[in-house]
């Protein structure tokens, strides 16, 4: 009997320390990677003005919008293209249909040592073609800025010859990864990502004008019945100074959509 | 279905078998029977792949051998070798992950014949290539198979280091555990359920293969 309730108590204290330890109180966040950069620094200035603890997990938003189709405990859904937050407010799991935070802008970037020229129609690509082995975008089949370099290739009649020469990263941080080792010659990815000061040092980058994609509707969506916690950081995102941090990232004002 | 994926999985993991094998019996053959100093440290060495995370793998292979690695320049301009983003790439570090899969196994079988066959069969007047030819391979010849299909199982299966290093290009380095992950994430559940039922219907045959082959063992038939 004594040794029963040893046990239970050993569990009871695991059970309490794993609870501290996945942060209950933490606001869970799934934000599209493009936010990689950008959204920490947002976080931080929300947890030093409420002392609430927000928890970030960056990836594919397609990936996340499954996931919380399955039921994974998350409270705020960040979604690089607005279609898989509006599939999952169609499906009645958040609490309304969510708000634009910003629209994504894409950039040329080539590794620090690249001879490449950058430029709004990527002549200098196109000039420089023999030095490109390799150019990274992400998968334009389901990565949102990947589809935005296949539009921007096409506008500027570059897809045909550097088809042939593309390496597709998984999500748009791969894709710039690629380009950061050098692995890949040159690449188009998430502005915010280029424009990251962890990234200064090893490229160069060049923000590519907005008329040669699609806008990208980034939208954030709560989940059902969220906590006021959850609500209150919804809502410092769509502040002022959220949106001043967002925009020194190389985001486009979501007032700007058209 | 993505055949082009297909085609590169089963290129990969026939390629990796066959370029590992003669390499993978030398090794386990000499750490079955050696006694020299290096031997454990040759051992950690080789079961290091087993116990890392292929993404270690991965990495490592994306900033030493890149474009902007000195290795990755040298490999490039004095060999014409690139292994980011390049069939060949895969297969390297196929080769690397696949090498405890192969030589546990073997070294296993070969540590389990006497030394006393080996002996006899020199006392007979047998070279020690022939002995190795006609009495220990054979006799390690279950190894040989478990090694093979273990091998062939894993690089068709294999993900992280593909997903790393591979670059997802169509015919070069989409394999078919690639091309079920892209279709995911495009919500294309048709597709993937497809594929994923191709890649347990050739793991199943391989692994089927293997056994029907093991059953033909020549020491077990006499």
């Amino acid at each position: 009997m004594r040794r029963r309730s040893v046990v239970a108590g050993a569990l009871a204290a695991c059970w309490a320390a794993a609870a501290r330890a996945d942060g209950a109180g933490a606001v869970r966040v799934a934000a599209a990677s493009d936010l990689q950069f950008a959204l920490p620094e947002l976080a931080a200035g929300f947890e030093r003005g409420t002392g609430i603890r927000v928890e970030l997990s960056f990836g594919s938003s397609g990936n996340f919008a499954r996931q919380i189709e399955q039921g994974a405990p998350l409270e705020l859904f960040l979604s690089a293209d607005e279609s898989f937050a509006l599939r999952l407010a169609d499906a009645g799991l958040t609490a309304n249909r969510g708000a634009l935070y910003a629209l994504g802008r894409i950039a040329l970037i080539v590794p620090a040592a690249s001879a490449l020229a950058l430029d709004d129609r990527l002549d200098g690509v196109r000039r420089g073609l023999a030095q490109v082995q390799r150019f990274s975008i992400a998968n334009p089949e389901h990565a949102p800025y990947g589809r935005a370099a296949r539009e921007a290739l096409t506008a500027v009649g570059l897809w045909p010859q550097l088809q042939p020469l593309l390496v597709l990263g998984e999500n748009v941080s791969q894709a710039t990864q690629f380009v950061a080792t050098g692995a890949a010659q040159a690449g188009i990815t998430a502005a915010s990502l280029a424009l990251a000061p962890s990234l200064a040092a090893q490229t160069r980058r060049h923000l590519l004008p907005e008329s040669l994609h699609q806008p990208l509707r980034q939208r954030m969506v709560l989940m059902k019945n969220p906590r006021p916690a959850a609500q209150a950081f919804y809502e410092h995102l769509r502040g002022a100074d959220a949106r001043a941090v967002l925009a020194r990232f190389g985001f486009a004002p979501a007032e700007a959509a058209r | 279905m993505d055949w082009p994926a297909a085609r590169v999985s089963l290129w990969l993991a026939a390629l990796t078998v066959l370029s590992l094998l003669p390499v993978a019996l030398w090794l386990a053959r000499w750490l079955a029977t050696s006694s020299a100093r290096a031997r454990p440290a040759v051992e950690a060495a080789l079961l290091l792949p087993l116990l890392l995370p292929p993404t270690v793998i991965g990495f490592y292979l994306l900033t030493t051998l890149g474009g902007a690695a000195p290795l990755g320049q040298w490999l490039g301009e004095r060999l014409g070798l690139r292994l980011v983003f390049s069939f060949e790439g895969l297969l390297f570090a196929s080769w690397l992950i696949n090498l405890p899969f192969m030589v546990q196994p073997l070294q296993r079988a070969f540590a389990a014949i006497p030394r006393s066959v080996r002996e006899a069969a020199w006392v007979s007047g047998l070279s020690g290539w022939r002995t190795f030819w006609r009495i220990e391979l054979p006799l390690a010849w279950p190894g040989v198979l478990a090694g093979v299909a273990l091998t062939f199982a894993h690089t068709l299966g294999e993900f992280g280091v593909v997903l790393m290093v591979g670059g997802n290009i169509a015919g070069q380095t989409r394999t078919l555990s690639i091309a079920i992950y892209d279709r995911v994430q495009a919500f294309d559940t048709a597709g993937a359920g497809q594929m994923s039922l191709l890649l347990v219907a050739l793991s199943l045959a391989a692994l089927a293969l293997v056994f029907a082959l093991n059953r033909r063992n020549p020491l077990q038939e006499r």
